[in-house]
């Protein structure tokens, strides 16, 4: 534990504390204590797991778009999630964790993805309304990210909140052409909304009385809000964006507190977040067996590009 | 752009300008003059329009279909990125043939709206994927066959199509280089995935003489200056192959001897009638809608 600093780590420690303390960066060959480099491992490997999983629930309707344009957009963006997710795993090789190692654990549930992607899409409707709820709460999550202790995460979280941010306003956009059409498109949009709307406020987390993490992660600076404020800025930001697209968010409880200064909302369920998270949500088993097999249908790719490359490597030895 | 407000920025323009999408891009049809040439037969030039734009659209739901499939990140990259590609040069051929045709229909009535019999794509492109190697075996010939194609019809009359073309030549390249190196690595690899590397190319040879018989449509653009001619891309498509293949230590199978334009003439498998179910589906339950 990284408590008990002992011997010659000590002065290692105290210049760890003092580069966090001046809000300066870790980098990949500075001393770490093993708990940091483990915490950032296990929440650099579930970003970039939730990224290569989350490719799944859109991907879905890329090959059924219902315009060009827009199998242009959806495509487009499925593709910057594989991207993130590949510089997200060069982010965790830094600390000594290996791509393929992490996709083990991932396959075999060691390691977990954010639990959103564990709903299932049911319209087109669901490409927007993800691309506002999920990618704004991932925004507002991964914004302050960018300022994450850890060097390599932080640089790599700065781009993809670009690019999140880019794929949000497209969901957005696909969400108020849809509002301006026809009435089954509103009634498409609203149920995505229904549907959506508590599953993306579960994207925070626990509330903070039950965030064990929080505390030593905040000391740390890996993180720099706690769950419950991230979500409270969330719902504020998104009330008056439902307002300019007509939809309805699903909680008769949401209401401005001018004395707060926020928006209050109803309870959560949290027993469904732990369901899902445990492994019990709608589409937990498909997501995984698709992951699965893709990494072991492509085994014997895999396997011929290192046995050319070996022999390769041989011949130009031997020339 | 600032990260710290990435969210709350959604709320800070008035007005729908701030909705435009893609205007980042260069216009790959900016200053090109999309008057008919003349003495172009309009009906003939949209229907060659059609056919390479099809082949492109067909292709690119086929690669598409393997997004969150791929054996590994970089491929789900890199296809999805000649998906991309190809379904870019489709929305550009779609829409010049409804222009040209004189009928006014855009891409998407073009893609959405038309039957398995009004497509005049390729077989090979609508055929299904197969394994990994069967669909590099694919895009290997495809994009072969393509860019010896986009090369030629670069100095077309129909400025629109040159400059289709020109944009065309250096995706393609790509897709050929990479599949290139996938029939390399499959065929010089294990003694399983050469076994598949293999199988893959024999399936897909018998869907190649189509590339290289010609349409009457394609006949008469010849004539004009307008189209390429199939016939004449053969050669340069059989040394391609057979470099890659000698790289792949696998056996090049003889020259593809010309066959029927099938699907140029609208005849086409069940495959593509599936294909379409999905392509088509949300857009047909939706007919009023706008997206």
């Amino acid at each position: 534990m990284t408590g008990t600093p002992q011997g010659d780590t000590l002065p290692l420690e105290r210049d760890f504390e003092a580069t966090i303390g001046h809000d300066q960066r870790i980098e990949p060959r500075d001393w770490m204590p093993d708990g940091y480099r483990r915490t950032m491992v296990r929440q650099i490997a579930q970003h970039a797991h939730s990224e290569i999983i989350g490719m799944q629930p859109e991907g879905e309707w890329i090959t059924r778009a219902p315009s060009l344009r827009r199998k242009a957009i959806l495509l487009a963006k499925v593709q910057d999630e594989a991207g993130h997710g590949l510089y997200l795993y060069s982010a965790a090789e830094t600390l000594g964790a290996d791509r393929g190692e992490l996709t083990e654990m991932l396959i075999e549930g060691r390691q977990k993805y954010s639990s959103i992607f564990n709903y299932p899409t049911l319209s087109f409707a669901d490409v927007g309304v993800i691309g506002w709820l999920v990618d704004g709460a991932a925004i507002c999550n991964q914004v302050p990210l960018c300022r994450s202790s850890y060097g390599p995460y932080a640089r790599a979280m700065i781009r993809i909140c670009k690019e999140e941010s880019f794929h949000q306003r497209q969901g957005f956009e696909l969400l108020l052409t849809m509002m301006r059409g026809t009435p089954a498109q509103r009634e498409m949009v609203q149920d995505a909304v229904n549907r959506w709307w508590w599953p993306s406020l579960m994207m925070f987390g626990p509330p903070d009385d039950a965030s064990p993490n929080t505390e030593r992660s905040m000391a740390w600076k890996i993180k720099r809000h706690t769950n419950d404020e991230l979500r409270q800025r969330f719902v504020d930001i998104t009330v008056p964006q439902a307002e300019v697209l007509g939809v309805t968010l699903p909680d008769p409880d949401l209401r401005w507190n001018a004395e707060r200064g926020h928006h209050d909302f109803g309870p959560i369920d949290w027993s469904e977040l732990k369901r899902v998270i445990s492994g019990d949500g709608p589409c937990n088993a498909a997501r995984m067996a698709r992951r699965r097999s893709a990494h072991e249908d492509g085994a014997w790719v895999r396997e011929a590009a290192a046995a050319h490359a070996a022999r390769k490597t041989g011949r130009e030895v031997a020339a | 752009m600032s990260t710290g407000n990435a969210y709350e920025a959604l709320n800070d323009a008035a007005g729908d300008a701030r909705w435009a999408y893609g205007t980042g891009f260069a216009d790959p049809l900016a200053g090109v003059d999309t008057r008919l040439p003349d003495g172009v037969d309009g009906a003939d030039l949209g229907a060659y329009c059609l056919m390479l734009g099809d082949d492109a659209l067909v292709m690119s739901h086929r690669l598409q279909e393997w997004v969150t499939r791929a054996p590994e990140l970089e491929e789900e990259v890199a296809l999805a990125n000649v998906a991309l590609d190809l379904l870019g040069q489709a929305r550009l051929l779609l829409a010049r043939a409804g222009q040209a045709d004189g009928s006014g229909r855009g891409e998407d009535d073009l893609a959405f709206h038309r039957e398995p019999h009004e497509f005049r794509g390729v077989l090979l492109a609508e055929a299904e994927n197969g394994d990994f190697a069967h669909t590099m075996a694919r895009l290997l010939v495809f994009s072969t066959w393509r860019l010896a194609l986009l090369d030629r019809l670069r100095a077309s009359r129909d400025p629109v199509l040159a400059a289709v073309a020109g944009k065309g030549v250096n995706e393609v390249a790509y897709h050929r280089d990479y599949a290139a190196g996938w029939v390399v690595r499959l065929g010089d690899g294990t003694a399983l995935s050469r076994e598949r590397m293999a199988a893959g190319l024999a399936a897909v040879w018998p869907l190649t003489g189509e590339l290289f018989a010609a349409h009457e449509v394609e006949t008469r653009l010849v004539a004009a200056g307008v189209a390429v001619d199939p016939a004449g891309l053969r050669e340069e498509f059989g040394a391609v192959l057979r470099q890659v293949l000698a790289a792949a230590t696998l056996d090049a199978p003889p020259l593809p001897v010309p066959g029927a334009a099938a699907g140029r003439s609208g005849e086409h498998t069940g495959a593509l009638r599936d294909l379409l179910a999905e392509l088509q589906g949300v857009a047909r339950g939706l007919p009023e809608a706008t997206w």
